[in-house]
């Protein structure tokens, strides 16, 4: 029933859209029956990939962000957040724990904290073009074992 | 995000409230060092019990301020952190840097 729905925002990357962002993620999970802290866990994730678009692909422009999530079979969700920014030039490097080009406002654990809390992180970038993060998250149906 | 006070014997407690992200990072930062330099706290209590949600940017600002705290020789806990801001504070290992305490409420 819910296969294949799916939503595309798109946004400037200005700070106050990023607890928009991760709302409006939350919302659209709400129709796979998810548990607090499975919701929790989305907007956290969410919350990350938008801040680096935000922090890091413009550091000093307002640029666009887009974010797609998907429904897909056996009740997982698919979220891409892409930007037409900076790009960055190792990315094996960049998902390191405390990695952070970003100085004492940052801590380097945005990649790390996606990755736990997500079941799949995929970073593709290109310096100079931009960054798509896909997070995959299946959703546990009520009366699952944890 | 708001943060409120209470203040007694060189112990000062900040409860903060709301979501805390990188949107709302800058400007607590702003009200901690004010306070800190207000109060001069030889203890500072961050009680998290009214914050809904926490992000990286919160990580990055609880640090700054232990440092900041340290270097006048006080000292810092993090307390009542609710499911979502534990999981973030657990998954960056800050509970080794500020020790973490549940009170009864
Ligand atoms: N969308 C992006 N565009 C360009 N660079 C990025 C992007 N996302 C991440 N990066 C780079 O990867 C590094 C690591 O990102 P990560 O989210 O793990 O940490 P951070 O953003 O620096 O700090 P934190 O997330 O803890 O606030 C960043 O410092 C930045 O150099
Ligand atoms: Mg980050």
């Amino acid at each position: 029933m819910n296969a294949e729905n799916y939503i595309k925002l798109e946004f400037p990357s200005k700070s106050c859209n990023e607890a928009y962002a991760r709302t409006a993620a939350a919302a659209f999970a709400a129709q796979l029956d998810p548990t607090l802290e499975e919701l929790g866990d989305i907007k956290t994730a969410v919350s990350e990939a938008v801040t680096n678009c935000i922090v890091h692909a413009y550091p000093d422009t307002v640029g666009r962000i887009r974010m797609r999530l998907r429904i897909l079979p056996e009740n997982r969700l698919e979220i891409a957040v892409q930007d037409w920014g900076r790009g960055i030039e190792n990315v094996d490097k960049a998902m390191e724990p405390l990695f952070t080009t970003g100085g004492e406002e940052r801590s380097g654990m945005g990649f790390t904290i996606m990755e736990s809390f997500m079941d799949r992180l995929r970073v593709r970038s290109k310096p100079g073009r931009g960054t798509t993060v896909t997070l995959l998250r299946r959703i546990r149906s009520r009366g699952e074992p944890g | 995000m708001n943060i409120s006070t209470a203040f007694a014997d060189g112990r000062l407690t900040a409860y903060f409230a709301g979501e805390l992200d990188q949107h709302e990072a800058r400007r607590a930062m702003q009200t901690m060092d004010e306070l800190l330099e207000e109060y001069l706290p030889r203890d500072l209590v961050v009680d998290l019990s009214g914050l809904n949600f926490m992000d990286s940017s919160g990580i990055a600002l609880l640090i700054r301020v232990s440092r900041r705290i340290r270097e006048t020789g006080g000292r810092m806990w993090i307390e009542n952190p609710g499911q979502q801001p534990k999981r973030v504070i657990d998954t960056a290992g800050i509970d080794r840097l500020i020790p973490v305490t549940v009170r009864n409420l």
